[in-house]
C-alpha cells in the first residue's frame, strides 16, 4: 500500500513538478521555440494574405461596379443601335440616296433675253439664252441614286422647270460587276464627250454654258442609248469610251428610223504631276444623222420661215483641265485651268419653207445642198484666293468658218438676207465671276459678262446666282 | 471569220487570259491605312496611298490618277463612316473594277471594327460637317488599330490564300509589338491625363479619349466651318476663365488661326502629324504615336 502511494506520489510529482533540465529537454525547448517562430511567421503571412485578399476584393468590387456601368452604357448603346436598326430595318431600309438642288438668280441684261441668238450658227434648240430679267427661279434638280443589286446601279436626275413641268435630265443604269475595267451605262445620260458635258449646271464654275456648247450641243448633249467605257490597267489614267444612241438631240434630230441615229467615241488621259497638280485631257468624236432637223428663221420681209436640214453632222473636239493646289490641299488656295475646242462639219440638204405664212414671198419649198464647217473654243481659269472665295474668268470665241448654202448660191429664190441667222459673224464673250461658298453645299455667285453673240449688239449681263444642295452628299466629277 | 473580227477576238481572249498578279494590290484611302497594311504585308504587296498627311481628308476629289489606281486594286482599305463620301463612291463606280465595289471582299471599311465615338443624336447639316456614323478619325486610338489589324489581316488572307500564313505570322508579330508599345505609351502618357487643350477640327477625339486629354474648345465654330474672328474672340474670353495648356492643330491645317489664338492666350501651339507622314518622325504607325506623345508631353509640364 505504501509502495502504491509512493508510486502515485512520484507520478503526480512527475506531472506537477517541472521536468528536470536535461539535453533532451533543451532540444524540446528549441523545437517548441521553432514551432512558435514558424507559427508567428505563418500568422504574419496569413495576415498579409488576408489583407491583400481584402484589398483585391475591394478592387474587384470597384471593377465590378465600373464593369456594370460599362455594361449598362453598352446596353444603352445597344438599345439605341437596335432602335436605329429597327428604324433601318423597316420598309425604307433600301431607300435611295436623294438630294435636291435649289437654284435661282437675279439677272440684269442690256439686251432682251428672249431675243438671244448666236448669229452665224443654226439654233441648237436648247435653253441657251440668259435667265430672265429680275428675280427668277432656276431649275431645281432632284437626284435619286442607289445600287439596284450587285450588278447594277441606277441614277435619275429630274429637272423641275420654274415655268412648270419636269424634264428627265438623266435616268440611267450602270454596271458594277463587268470584268476587265469595262463599264456599261444605258438609258438617258449626258454624253461623255468633252469635259464640261457630263457635269450638271449646278456644278459649273459659271452660271451658263460656254458659247461653243450653246451653239453645237444645245447647252449639253443628252444621249438616249448606251455607253461602254474601258479603263486601262495602267498607272496613267487611260479611258476609252463609245456611245450608240437614237441621235435625237442637236446636232441630230428625232428621226423615226430604225437603227442607230448617233454615235460618239472619246478617249481621256489623266494623271498627277507631283502632289499638287492633277490633269485630264481628252479627244472626242460625235457623228449624228439628222433627218428633218428644223429651226425657225425670219425672211427679209419679216415673216417666219422653217428651215429643215437632213444630212450628217460630225464633230470632233479636244479638251483639257488642270487643277493645282498647294500639296494637293484645296482648303486655302487652288487654281483650275480648263479649255475645250470643237469643230462641227455638216453636209446634207436644207429645205426653205415659207408656206405657213399668211402672205409669203415665195409660197414654196426650196431644197438644195447645205454644208458647214464651223468651230469654237473657250478657255477659263478659276482661282481660289482665300478659303471659300473664288474668282474666275472665261473667254469664248466661235469661228464662222464656211457655210455653203445651195439655195442661195444656185439662186433658187431666197437670198442670203432670207437666212439672217446664218449671217457671217464671229461671236465672242468675256465673262468674269466671283463666288463665295460657305460650305461645299452652298454657293453664291456674282457674274458679269459682255456677250457679243448677236450680230451688231453687245449684251452686258450681270447675275447674282445662288446654288444650294440638300440631302445626300453627291460626289462631283473631277 | 474575217481578219479584223479575228483580231478583236484574239485581243479579248488575251485580256481574259491575263493571270492575276502575284502580289496583292492594295489601294489605301489615307496614309494610316497604308502604313497599317505595310506592317501586315511587308514587301509582299503593292500599296498605293491615295492621299497624303498634308491634305485635308474632307476635300479630296476623284481625280484620274485615283481612278486608274483603283482599276487595278484587289483591295481598297478606307475608313468609311462617310469620311471619303466626297470622292470614293465616284472612284468606285468609274474604275471598272468589280472586285472593290461596296459589299465585295475587296472593299474594307476600317470603321466597322472600331468603337465609334460621338455618334450624333441629331443628324443635321446645321450642326456642321458631322458624320452620322460617328467621328471617323478613328486611327489615333491604338486599341482601334489593334482591332482593325486583326480584321484586315483576315481579309487579306481571304483575298490572297497562298500568302495567308505569311500575313497571319506578320500580324501576330505586329500585334505583339503593338501591345507592348501601347502599354509603354499609356505609361509615358500618364502626365497628359486631364490636360486641357484647344483643338482645330474635332479630329483628335480618339486620342483625347484614350489619354484622358480634355478638349475645351475648338478653332472651328462647327466642324468643317473655318475659324472666324468672332468665334476666336469668344474662345479667348473662355480661355481667360478656364485656361488650356496648348492649342493643338494637325499638319494639314493652316497655322495662322492657331498661332493667333496661342499668341493672345499666351499658350504654345502643338502641331501634330495627325497621320503617318505628317512630320519627319511619323514615318510609320509607331513613329506617329511616339511623335504625337512626345510633342504633347513637351507642353504638358
Amino acid at each position: 500500500m505504501f509502495r502504491r502511494n509512493l508510486i502515485a506520489a512520484a507520478v503526480t510529482l512527475a506531472f506537477v513538478l517541472p521536468p528536470p533540465a536535461s539535453a533532451q529537454d533543451a532540444e524540446l525547448a528549441k523545437i517548441r521555440d521553432e514551432i512558435k517562430q514558424m507559427k508567428d511567421a505563418y500568422e504574419k503571412r496569413i495576415q498579409n494574405l488576408e489583407k491583400r485578399l481584402s484589398e483585391a476584393e475591394a478592387k474587384a468590387g470597384k471593377a465590378e461596379a465600373t464593369a456594370s456601368k460599362a455594361e449598362q452604357s453598352a446596353a444603352n448603346a445597344e438599345s439605341a443601335a437596335s432602335s436605329a436598326t429597327a428604324a433601318r430595318g423597316g420598309e425604307n431600309a433600301f431607300n435611295p440616296a436623294t438630294s435636291l438642288i435649289l437654284q435661282g438668280a437675279y439677272a440684269r441684261t442690256s439686251q432682251d433675253p428672249n431675243r438671244f441668238q448666236i448669229t452665224g450658227f443654226a439654233p441648237s434648240g436648247g435653253e441657251v439664252g440668259p435667265p430672265r430679267r429680275s428675280f427668277g427661279l432656276g431649275e431645281s434638280e432632284l437626284i435619286v441614286s442607289a445600287n439596284i443589286d450587285p450588278y447594277f446601279r441606277g441614277v435619275a436626275i429630274a429637272a423641275l422647270a420654274p415655268e412648270g413641268g419636269a424634264t428627265v435630265e438623266e435616268a440611267y443604269f450602270q454596271t458594277l460587276a463587268l470584268p476587265q475595267g469595262l463599264g456599261l451605262k444605258g438609258g438617258r445620260f449626258f454624253s461623255g464627250l468633252g469635259y464640261l458635258n457630263e457635269q450638271h449646271q449646278h456644278a459649273w464654275d459659271f452660271q451658263d454654258a460656254p458659247l461653243v456648247y450653246k451653239a453645237f450641243l444645245g447647252n449639253q448633249l443628252r444621249q438616249d442609248g448606251v455607253q461602254l467605257k474601258w479603263v486601262a490597267p495602267t498607272d496613267l489614267f487611260v479611258e476609252l469610251g463609245a456611245e450608240l444612241s437614237a441621235g435625237d438631240q442637236f446636232p441630230g434630230s428625232d428621226r423615226n428610223k430604225n437603227g442607230i441615229g448617233g454615235s460618239a467615241a472619246f478617249a481621256n488621259l489623266g494623271g498627277d504631276i507631283g502632289a499638287s497638280t492633277a490633269w485630264r485631257a481628252g479627244v472626242s468624236y460625235l457623228s449624228m444623222a439628222p433627218n428633218g432637223r428644223a429651226y425657225t428663221d425670219t425672211d427679209s420681209a419679216g415673216g417666219s420661215v422653217t428651215n429643215t436640214y437632213t444630212g450628217n453632222a460630225k464633230m470632233w473636239g479636244v479638251n483639257g483641265v488642270l487643277k493645282w493646289s498647294p500639296n494637293g490641299n484645296s482648303t486655302y488656295n487652288s487654281f483650275k485651268l480648263q479649255g475645250e475646242y470643237f469643230r462641227l462639219r455638216q453636209s446634207g440638204a436644207l429645205t426653205y419653207d415659207d408656206t405657213a405664212q399668211a402672205a409669203p414671198m415665195f409660197n414654196a419649198r426650196f431644197t438644195d445642198y447645205f454644208q458647214t464647217d464651223q468651230s469654237g473654243w473657250y478657255l477659263q481659269g478659276v482661282w481660289q484666293f482665300y478659303p471659300r472665295w473664288r474668282v474666275g474668268y472665261r473667254y469664248d470665241a466661235l469661228r464662222y468658218g464656211t457655210v455653203s448654202n445651195g439655195i442661195v448660191s444656185n439662186a433658187l429664190g431666197p437670198t442670203a438676207a432670207d437666212f439672217p441667222l446664218l449671217a457671217s459673224h464671229r461671236p465672242t464673250r468675256n465673262t468674269l465671276m466671283l463666288d463665295w461658298s460657305p460650305t461645299e453645299f452652298s454657293r453664291i455667285r456674282l457674274q458679269f459678262a459682255s456677250d457679243k453673240s448677236r450680230l451688231g449688239r453687245t449684251d452686258n449681263q450681270a447675275f447674282v446666282q445662288y446654288i444650294y444642295s440638300l440631302g445626300a452628299h453627291g460626289a462631283h466629277k473631277f | 471569220m474575217n481578219s479584223p473580227l479575228r483580231f478583236v477576238l484574239l485581243i479579248l481572249m488575251w485580256l481574259a487570259a491575263q493571270p492575276a498578279l502575284a502580289a496583292l494590290s492594295i489601294f489605301a484611302c489615307t496614309p494610316e491605312w497604308g502604313a497599317l497594311a505595310k506592317e501586315l504585308v511587308g514587301d509582299k504587296a503593292n500599296i498605293y496611298v491615295a492621299t497624303t498627311a498634308l491634305q485635308d481628308p474632307h476635300r479630296i476629289e476623284a481625280r484620274p490618277s485615283l481612278i486608274a489606281r483603283a482599276r487595278s486594286a484587289d483591295l481598297v482599305v478606307c475608313t468609311g463612316a462617310q469620311l471619303e463620301i466626297g470622292w470614293l463612291p465616284l472612284v468606285l463606280t468609274q474604275a471598272g473594277n468589280a472586285k472593290i465595289q461596296v459589299g465585295q471582299p475587296g472593299y474594307f471599311e476600317a470603321s466597322r471594327y472600331a468603337v465609334m465615338l460621338e455618334v450624333p443624336a441629331v443628324v443635321d447639316r446645321s450642326q456642321g460637317d458631322i458624320h452620322p456614323g460617328g467621328n471617323p478619325h478613328i486611327h489615333l486610338d491604338p486599341r482601334n488599330i489593334a482591332k482593325i489589324a486583326v480584321a484586315l489581316s483576315e481579309r487579306m488572307a481571304q483575298l490572297d490564300p497562298p500568302q495567308a500564313d505569311s500575313y497571319r505570322a506578320r500580324t501576330k508579330a505586329f500585334l505583339e509589338r503593338w501591345q507592348q508599345a501601347t502599354v509603354r505609351w499609356e505609361k509615358e502618357g500618364a502626365p497628359l491625363k486631364g490636360m486641357t487643350v484647344v483643338g482645330y477640327h474635332k479630329n483628335m477625339s480618339y486620342l483625347n479619349q484614350w489619354l484622358g486629354i480634355r478638349e475645351i474648345g475648338s478653332l472651328e465654330p462647327k466642324p468643317g466651318l473655318p475659324p472666324t474672328t468672332a468665334h476666336m474672340s469668344e474662345l479667348l474670353a473662355r480661355l481667360a476663365k478656364s485656361p488650356a495648356k496648348a492649342v493643338v492643330r494637325s499638319a494639314y491645317n493652316d497655322p495662322r488661326a492657331a498661332e493667333w489664338l496661342a499668341e493672345n492666350a499666351k499658350i504654345p501651339v502643338v502641331t501634330l502629324a495627325f497621320t503617318v507622314g505628317g512630320t519627319d518622325r511619323a514615318k510609320d504607325l509607331f513613329g506617329l504615336y511616339d511623335d504625337t506623345l512626345a510633342r504633347l508631353l513637351a507642353v504638358a509640364k
